[in-house]
C-alpha cells in the first residue's frame, strides 16, 4: 500500500546527570537509593525558607553536552521557575530554564539526515510517586531521593521523519552522553527518558518518495505526545503504532486529538494518558533565588578544554588511520577516557606492525577475551599476539600433528571409541605439545574426532 | 531589674560584672511577657524552657571563661524572632494557620549565627501572615497592639517583634523587610529598625515572601544595639546565592565619629500632600539636629517615586504567588482555602501578572520600572551621602482603620518600598513623639552603607535620646 502520510516527529529527551551531589543542594545524588527519602534535606524537600544553590559541575556538564552537539552557548543564562501542582513537586514549581537555555541550535547526524537540536537546558528532577497498598489501604507514597537530581533536557526540531530515525537519533544521543561520561543513561531506572511528539502530514504527491519527506513544509495542526518510553525498541514500536493509528483517523477525515499517550509493551499499543486542553500556563519567571549565570571567557575556556575530541571525529579518524569500521569500533567502548585507551592500543599495535583491524574484530566478536580497560596496553597486546599464534596454524597443518599423535597413542584412541571421552583432554594436549602451539580446544577436538572417525 | 532601661551594651556590662545572671534576665523577660502580652499579643510561641536552659548554660560559661564576651558577643541577650524565621524544633507558623503545627528540622542561618553568638531565643513573634501587611492585622491569630497606644497598630509586618522589644520582652526583635516590615514597626514603636542592603544578611531559612526583596533586619532600642546585632547576622552564606562576599563592617567601632560635612538629601517626592503635618514637623525638627551635628541638607529628586508602589505591587505578588505554591495541601496539613484574604489577594494578583499574555505587560514592565527606581537612587547618591525622609506618612493608625482598604494600607509604605525595589539600605530611627505617639525618621544609604547610616544615626540618637521614652499602654 502506498503511504499517503509521512510522520513529523520532534523529540524531548531527559537525562539524569551523575554528579556527586544534587542540582541545588549538597545531598548525595543517588535517585535510586534502596531506602526512600534518605538523600534529602530542607532544600530538595522544598521546606519553607530553604534556598537553592546551583551545582557548578552540572552546569559545566550541560555546556559540555551542548558543545558536543554543536550548540551555541548563551553566555548569559539563568534559571526560571516553572509552576505546576503535583505531589512529587514539593515547591509547587520546578527550577528549570525558559528563554535562555545554556545551549541552543545544535545538530545530530543520522543516516537519514541531520536532526536539529533546538535547545539543551538544565533543571531539577522531581520526587517519585509510588502507588501501593499499606495495611490494606491504597496509598500514594513519595520518595524524594530523586528530587533535585540534575536533569538535562535535549529538545529537537520537528525534523525526524521515521521511527527508525527517531531510534537512531536517541541511540546516538545516548552514545554522545555516555562518551562524555556525564550520565549512565540507564533507561530502566529512568536515567534517560524518551518523549516523541508525533503528527502526520499528507504527502504532497500523495505518495511517499524513496527519499522521504519534502523539506520546509508547514507543521500539522495537532500533535500527539508519546511519553514515558524507557527503551529504544518501544520508541520505535510506539511511533509505528501512532503512525497507523493517526493514519486511520485522518483517513476518516478527522484530526487526531491533542493528547499525551503512553506505550503498553505487552499489547504493543499506545494508550491515552491525558488530554491536553490547550497549552499549560507554567507562569515562568526568573528564579530570584539564583543569580543569572555569566560564562566568562576563562570559564568557557576551561569547559572547552575539558571537552574530549568529538566522538564522530574519533570514528572517522580511526576509519582513516586504521581502516576499522565504526560499526565495530562502536562496540568497544563508551567513554572518552576509554577511547583514549583504545587510541593508545592502536598506536602500539601499529608500531609493532600488528593488524589493528584483526584486533578490533577479535575484541568485538569476543574471540579475544580481554578487558581493554582493566589491563595495561602491553599486556593487552601480548594477549593479542598469543591469540594470533593460535590462528597461525592451518587445519591441514594440525591434521599432520593429530595423525602423528593418534598413531602413537592407540590405547587412548580405543578408549575414546569405547566412550571414555575424557581422554580428549590428553589427546589435545599431546597435539599442542607436538605443534608447539596453543590451539583453541573446540577447534582442535573437532578435528581430532573427525580423524578418529575417519 | 528594669528591662526597659537596659540596652545590649548595659546588659553585657552587667553580666560581666555579675550584677545579674542570664537566668535572672530571662526570667525578667518572661515575667514582663506574662504581665503584658495578653494586652499586646506580641507572641505566637514562647520558648521558656529552652531559654531558661540556655541561660543556665551561659551563666556557667560566664563564670568559667573570661573571654566569653569576645567569643560570644551577644551572650545572654534575650531576642525574639519573627515567625518567618525557621527555628529547629520550635513551632514556626509564618503568622498563618496553614503551617500552624510546623516544627522545622533546621535553623535559619541567621538564627544559627545569633544562637552561636550567645543570644537567647525568648519566643516567636506575631506578624501579618507571610509578611503581607503594614499593621500586623493580617495575622491569622490575634492582632498585635502598639504598647504606646493599645488602640493603635504597632506597624507591620514584623508587628510582634516591634511590640515585644517596645514593652520589654526582649532586647532584640528580628524581622524581615520586604517593603517596610522592619522599618515601619520600628517607626511606630519608637525603635531603631534596619533594612539591610539586599544580600547583606542571609535569607536561608527565612520563610520567603518576595525573594528578590526580602531583607533580613532587626529592631533594637538603640543604634549601638542595632549595629552590634548586624555584626553577627551579616555576611556571605554558602546556602544563599544572593549574599555577597563583601567584608562585614565593624559597625559598632565607627559610632561616635563625627559627621561633619555629611551631605543629606531630602527627596522632594517624600514631602508631599498626604504627609501628615505633624510628622513633617517632627522630621524637620530632626533635620535641624542633623545640621547642628555638621551635616548639610539639600533637596534632591527621585523622579520615578510615583511608579514605585505600582511596580512593587506587581513584582511582589508575582514572587509571593510562586513562593506560596509549596503550601499545596499535600504536606503541611492546612489546605489552600485556609490562606487569609491578603494572601489570597496576592496569590491571585501574582498568578495573573505572571500568566502568559500578561507577563510582558505587567511583570516585565514592572521589572523595568524597578531599574528606573534603582537609577533614581544611584543618581541621588552622586550628589549626597544619605537621604532622609519620614518612615511613615502618618502616625501609628488605629486598629481596623485601614484593614478593609488594602490600597490605603499599601500607601503606609510609600517611602519605604522604593528602598526595597532598589535593594539599598534603610534605617528607621526615633524622631520624637507627636500626640504621645512615636514618629520614625528614615535614613537611606547606598548598597552596603550600613556603617555610614549607623554613624549618622548614632550621633542623632545621642543628641535626642528619644529611645528613653517608655510606653504607657495608653487606651488599654
Amino acid at each position: 500500500m502506498d503511504k499517503k502520510y509521512y510522520p513529523i516527529i520532534g523529540m524531548e529527551i531527559h537525562v539524569q546527570l551523575k554528579t556527586k551531589s544534587g542540582m541545588f543542594c549538597g545531598c548525595k545524588n543517588d535517585p535510586n537509593a534502596k531506602e526512600p527519602n534518605i538523600n534529602t534535606c530542607p532544600v530538595c524537600l522544598g521546606l519553607p525558607g530553604a534556598l537553592p544553590v546551583a551545582n557548578k559541575k552540572a552546569i559545566e556538564w550541560t555546556v559540555k553536552l551542548g558543545l558536543a552537539l554543536g550548540c551555541k552557548i548563551n553566555t548569559l543564562s539563568k534559571f526560571d521557575r516553572k509552576h505546576y501542582f503535583y505531589p512529587d513537586l514539593p515547591k509547587g514549581y520546578q527550577i528549570s530554564q525558559y528563554d535562555l537555555p545554556f545551549c541552543y541550535d545544535g545538530k545530530v547526524e543520522t543516516s537519514f539526515g541531520p536532526v536539529g537540536i533546538t535547545r539543551v537546558h538544565l533543571e531539577e528532577d522531581t520526587g517519585k510517586l509510588i502507588h501501593q497498598k499499606v495495611n490494606g489501604r491504597d496509598v500514594s507514597l513519595i520518595d524524594f531521593n530523586r528530587s533535585g537530581t540534575p536533569l538535562v533536557e535535549i529538545v529537537t526540531e520537528p525534523e525526524i521523519y521515521s521511527s527508525l530515525q527517531a531510534k537512531e537519533y536517541a541511540k546516538k544521543l545516548r552514545q554522545v552522553i555516555r562518551y562524555l561520561d556525564i550520565s549512565d543513561c540507564d533507561m530502566e531506572k529512568g536515567g534517560m527518558r524518551l518523549e516523541a511528539n508525533i503528527s502526520l502530514l499528507r504527502h504532497p504527491q500523495g505518495v511517499q518518495t524513496q527519499t522521504g519527506h519534502p523539506k520546509g513544509g508547514q507543521l500539522p495542526n495537532y500533535k500527539v505526545e508519546l511519553k514515558n518510553i524507557n527503551s529504544f525498541r518501544y520508541l520505535e514500536r510506539g511511533i509505528e503504532y501512532e503512525i497507523e493509528r493517526q493514519t486511520e483517523i485522518l483517513e476518516e477525515g478527522k484530526t487526531p486529538v491533542q493528547e499525551t499517550r503512553g506505550f503498553n509493551a505487552e499489547k504493543n499499543i499506545t494508550f491515552i494518558q491525558r488530554i491536553k486542553e490547550g497549552a499549560a500556563d507554567y507562569r515562568y519567571f526568573p528564579d530570584p533565588d539564583l543569580p543569572p549565570i555569566k560564562f566568562s571567557e576563562k570559564w568557557m575556556g576551561e569547559i572547552r578544554s575539558s571537552e574530549p575530541e568529538l566522538i564522530d571525529l574519533v570514528f572517522t579518524r580511526w576509519e582513516n588511520d586504521y581502516k576499522v569500521d565504526r560499526k565495530i569500533t562502536e562496540l568497544l567502548f563508551e567513554t572518552a577516557g576509554e577511547s583514549k585507551k583504545i587510541d593508545e592500543i592502536f598506536i602500539n599495535l601499529t608500531k609493532q606492525k600488528l593488524p589493528v583491524d584483526k584486533f578490533v574484530n577479535a575484541v568485538a566478536n569476543k574471540k579475544l577475551a580481554v578487558n581493554l580497560f582493566g589491563k595495561n596496553t602491553g599486556e593487552i597486546i601480548d594477549i593479542f599476539k598469543k591469540s594470533l599464534a593460535v590462528d597461525e596454524i592451518t587445519d591441514d597443518q594440525l591434521k599432520t600433528f593429530i595423525d602423528k599423535v593418534l598413531s602413537s597413542n592407540q590405547k587412548a584412541v580405543s578408549d575414546f571409541k569405547s566412550g571414555k571421552t575424557n581422554v580428549m583432554n590428553f589427546l589435545a594436549g599431546m597435539v599442542m605439545r607436538e605443534a608447539k602451539k596453543k590451539v583453541e580446544f573446540g577447534r582442535l577436538s573437532k578435528l581430532i574426532i573427525q580423524l578418529i572417525k575417519s | 531589674m528594669d528591662l526597659l532601661e537596659l540596652t545590649i551594651k548595659d546588659v553585657s556590662e552587667k553580666l560581666k560584672l555579675r550584677v545579674f545572671s542570664c537566668r535572672e534576665l530571662v526570667e525578667e523577660c518572661f515575667s514582663n511577657i506574662k504581665k503584658n502580652d495578653k494586652k499586646i499579643n506580641a507572641f505566637l510561641t514562647l520558648n521558656e524552657k529552652g531559654a531558661l536552659k540556655k541561660a543556665g548554660e551561659h551563666d556557667e560559661l560566664i563564670k568559667n571563661d573570661k573571654k566569653i564576651f569576645d567569643k560570644k558577643p551577644l551572650i545572654g541577650i534575650p531576642i525574639v524572632l519573627k515567625d518567618l524565621y525557621t527555628t529547629k524544633g520550635i513551632r514556626t507558623t509564618a503568622g498563618s494557620k496553614i503551617i500552624e503545627d510546623y516544627y522545622p528540622p533546621f535553623d535559619s542561618t541567621v538564627v544559627k549565627k545569633l544562637i552561636d553568638a550567645g543570644a537567647i531565643v525568648i519566643g516567636k513573634t506575631n506578624e501579618d501572615a507571610w509578611g503581607h501587611g503594614s499593621s500586623g492585622e493580617n495575622t491569622d491569630y490575634k492582632p498585635t497592639k502598639n504598647p504606646y497606644d493599645l488602640s493603635r497598630v504597632p506597624g507591620g509586618s514584623s508587628s510582634g517583634s516591634g511590640a515585644a522589644v517596645a514593652y520589654g520582652a526582649a532586647l532584640v526583635g528580628t524581622g524581615t523587610d520586604t517593603g517596610s516590615s522592619v522599618r515601619l514597626p520600628a517607626g511606630y514603636c519608637n525603635l531603631v529598625g534596619l533594612k539591610p542592603t539586599y544580600g547583606r544578611v542571609s535569607r536561608y531559612g527565612i520563610i520567603a515572601m518576595a525573594s528578590s526583596f526580602d531583607s533580613i533586619g532587626h529592631m533594637t532600642k538603640t543604634v549601638y544595639d542595632n549595629a552590634k546585632v548586624l555584626e553577627v547576622t551579616a555576611g556571605l552564606d554558602p546556602y544563599d546565592s544572593t549574599t555577597f562576599p563583601i567584608k562585614v563592617g565593624q559597625y559598632t567601632k565607627v559610632l561616635g565619629q563625627n559627621i561633619k560635612g555629611l551631605k543629606i538629601g531630602l527627596p522632594k517626592e517624600y514631602f508631599v500632600k498626604g504627609l501628615d503635618n505633624k510628622v513633617n514637623n517632627s522630621i524637620r525638627d530632626s533635620l535641624k539636629v542633623m545640621e547642628k551635628l555638621g551635616a548639610t541638607i539639600k533637596e534632591i529628586s527621585l523622579p520615578h517615586t510615583d511608579y514605585a508602589m505600582a511596580a512593587y505591587y506587581i513584582l511582589v505578588p508575582s514572587e509571593v504567588s510562586s513562593n506560596l505554591s509549596r503550601y499545596d495541601g499535600v504536606r503541611y496539613g492546612g489546605t489552600r482555602e485556609i490562606f487569609g484574604a491578603e494572601a489570597k489577594r496576592r496569590i491571585m494578583l501574582g498568578s495573573y501578572t505572571l500568566s502568559s499574555g500578561y507577563y510582558d505587560a505587567y511583570y516585565l514592565k514592572a521589572a523595568k520600572v524597578r531599574t528606573l527606581i534603582k537609577q533614581d537612587f544611584e543618581k541621588a547618591f552622586k550628589e549626597v551621602d544619605i537621604l532622609i525622609g519620614p518612615t511613615s506618612p502618618t502616625l501609628p493608625f488605629k486598629l481596623g482603620e485601614k484593614v478593609d482598604d488594602p490600597l490605603k494600607m499599601y500607601l503606609s509604605d510609600i517611602f519605604l518600598c522604593p528602598v526595597n525595589l532598589a535593594g539599598i539600605a534603610g534605617l528607621s530611627v526615633p524622631s520624637g513623639f507627636v500626640d504621645g505617639l512615636p514618629v520614625g525618621m528614615q535614613m537611606i544609604g547606598p548598597q552596603f552603607s550600613e556603617e555610614l547610616l549607623y554613624k549618622a544615626a548614632y550621633l542623632f540618637e545621642q543628641e535626642t535620646q528619644y529611645y528613653k521614652i517608655r510606653p504607657e499602654f495608653k487606651n488599654g
